[in-house]
């Protein structure tokens, strides 16, 4: 008998997120999620999928971690380990980041909006107590970090979700994607703030929403009272994203790969690529002038059997990488997925095996997103 | 002709030492909207309890159980061009393949209609 044995080990609590009995009011079928009871559908992933494409979708994401940080030069601090550059970032605007490890691992994605407080960091809910321990060992004990958990996080998703915002909570069609700010809701004697950003993870046009807990109900029913909008639940927030070329934390992205193989080069920041001087920087910087030997791409696949994550891809017998995310794409309305290929086998076009059951079938690597996105970005002709 | 069901929530319907097999109508609601449906090569042979076919939906893929042993003498291949008719119509057009039993005294494990009700309203 080892020492471990003789700790009884508690059971691990699932946790009711605010919205709980609402999601099950409106037929949610729930399971749990990064320690919570979410909604995994409502009417159908199919067509709570499309519905989002052609209108607007409510998603409850409050399991993400919502922190404040604050003090003096968070911004540089934060810099350390992540490869934005973020003291640049000017108040309302948001940038999507990756916390990195040591060896440039990634530990987290994130979106980080400079407002007057100081930074505005959401994180996944799965990943958000590690990332704040992290966060904590490695910021300036000047650096506050506020979990705000007091608080819900809604997104609104789709080509109508301005339409349908912009009746509850007037003003919020003046943000263009990446941009966020504060906005009152409720009656003109007693208004709410709700910090609102314009952005969200399906490839659609939307908005991301914080308000405190205890109006989380309330402002989910004023949403979802109009027209072009229906609950939408996790199961089609994965297939909106996977369509999107969004890579899934825990998945797309583990602290096996750096910045530059998860193909989020985009996130290494002009300034920071000739400074350096974050974790892991000499090798993401080789990896930028080199090229990584292995790379997250998106994989059209062949026929009608999906691909999911796990497979095996090979080019010929030998096995050149492996499917990190795969399904069915309602909108592609056929299988799709994401996967790290080694380099040599990853230019769009390569054309290899994933095995699947001990079958073939041919996969080739394409392009993302597999859906055009819809952002409504400024100065674009829309 | 009679029809038993399984705990997997797999129908077979009998007919002499022939029987057709699917899954069951609460099991499609369970699974959501189905993308792609695997069914086994006529002259497989199958192991009451082993892996027969495959089905999936747009989050995952789950595995069709043999009800009980036997030869398929057929796989439903309308699944192929449209897996959507497992939701639409599981305990009819949607069988999965049709089979000859190795052993008929197999059936008798297995639940009739109204056990089968009981037993999902106990879920």
């Amino acid at each position: 008998m080892s020492e471990e044995d003789e700790f009884e080990l508690e059971p691990i609590e699932i946790l009711e997120l605010p919205l709980d009995a609402w999601h099950r009011d409106k037929g949610a079928r729930m399971v749990e999620f990064a320690g919570y009871h979410m909604p995994i559908q409502y009417e159908g992933i199919m067509a709570e999928h499309i519905w989002t494409r052609e209108n607007a979708g409510l998603f409850d994401v409050s399991h993400m971690g919502q922190l404040m940080l604050t003090g003096d030069g968070a911004a540089e601090a934060l810099e350390a380990m992540v490869p934005g550059d973020i003291s640049a970032l000017k108040e309302g605007k948001m940038r999507y980041s990756l916390l990195l490890d040591e060896d440039g691992g990634v530990l987290d994605d994130m979106m980080i909006t400079a407002v007057p407080m100081g930074l505005y960091v959401v994180v996944n809910g799965a990943v958000k107590w590690d990332d704040m321990g992290y966060l904590r060992e490695h910021l300036p004990d000047e650096i506050t970090i506020n979990h705000m958990d007091d608080r819900a996080l809604l997104a609104l998703q789709g080509p109508k979700a301005v339409d349908a915002l912009v009746r509850v909570v007037p003003g919020v069609d003046a943000l263009y994607f990446m941009e966020a700010g504060s906005f009152f809701w409720g009656p003109k004697t007693d208004p709410e703030p709700l910090w609102i950003s314009r952005s969200g993870y399906t490839g659609e046009d939307g908005f991301e929403i914080s308000v405190p807990a205890a109006h989380a109900k309330a402002l989910a029913d004023q949403i979802c009272a109009q027209p072009e909008v229906k609950p939408i639940g996790l199961g089609a927030r994965d297939s909106l994203r996977l369509e999107a070329g969004l890579p899934l934390y825990g998945h797309d992205m583990n602290p096996e790969f750096d910045p530059v193989e998860a193909s989020a080069a985009f996130a290494v920041s002009k300034r920071r690529r000739a400074e350096g001087g974050f974790f892991g920087s000499d090798r993401i910087l080789n990896a930028l002038a080199n090229g990584p030997a292995r790379k997250l791409v998106g994989l059209s696949v062949e026929g009608k059997m999906p691909v999911r994550e796990g497979a095996p891809v090979f080019a010929g017998d030998a096995q050149v990488g492996v499917i990190t995310s795969g399904g069915f794409g309602p909108s592609v309305g056929a299988p799709i997925a994401m996967g790290y290929i080694d380099a040599g086998h990853n230019a769009v076009g390569s054309t290899l095996k994933a095995e699947v059951r001990g079958k073939r079938v041919s996969v080739t690597v394409t392009s993302l997103p597999f859906v055009p996105h819809h952002y409504h970005r400024k100065g674009a002709h829309t | 002709m009679t029809r038993y069901f399984t705990e997997d929530h797999e129908w077979i319907e009998v007919d002499g030492d022939s029987a057709t097999v699917g899954i069951t109508d609460y099991a499609q609601s369970q699974l959501g909207d189905i993308v792609f449906a695997e069914v086994p090569a006529t002259g497989a042979t199958l192991k009451k309890g082993g892996d027969a076919a495959v089905v999936e939906s747009v989050k995952a893929a789950s595995d069709v159980y043999a009800p009980v042993s036997g030869t398929v003498i057929e796989g439903n291949d309308a699944l192929e061009g449209d897996p959507a008719l497992v939701n639409n119509d599981p305990e009819g057009e949607g069988w999965f393949f049709k089979i000859t039993l190795s052993d008929t005294s197999e059936l008798d494990s297995l639940m009739d209609a109204a056990a089968y009700k009981a037993f999902v309203d106990g879920l």
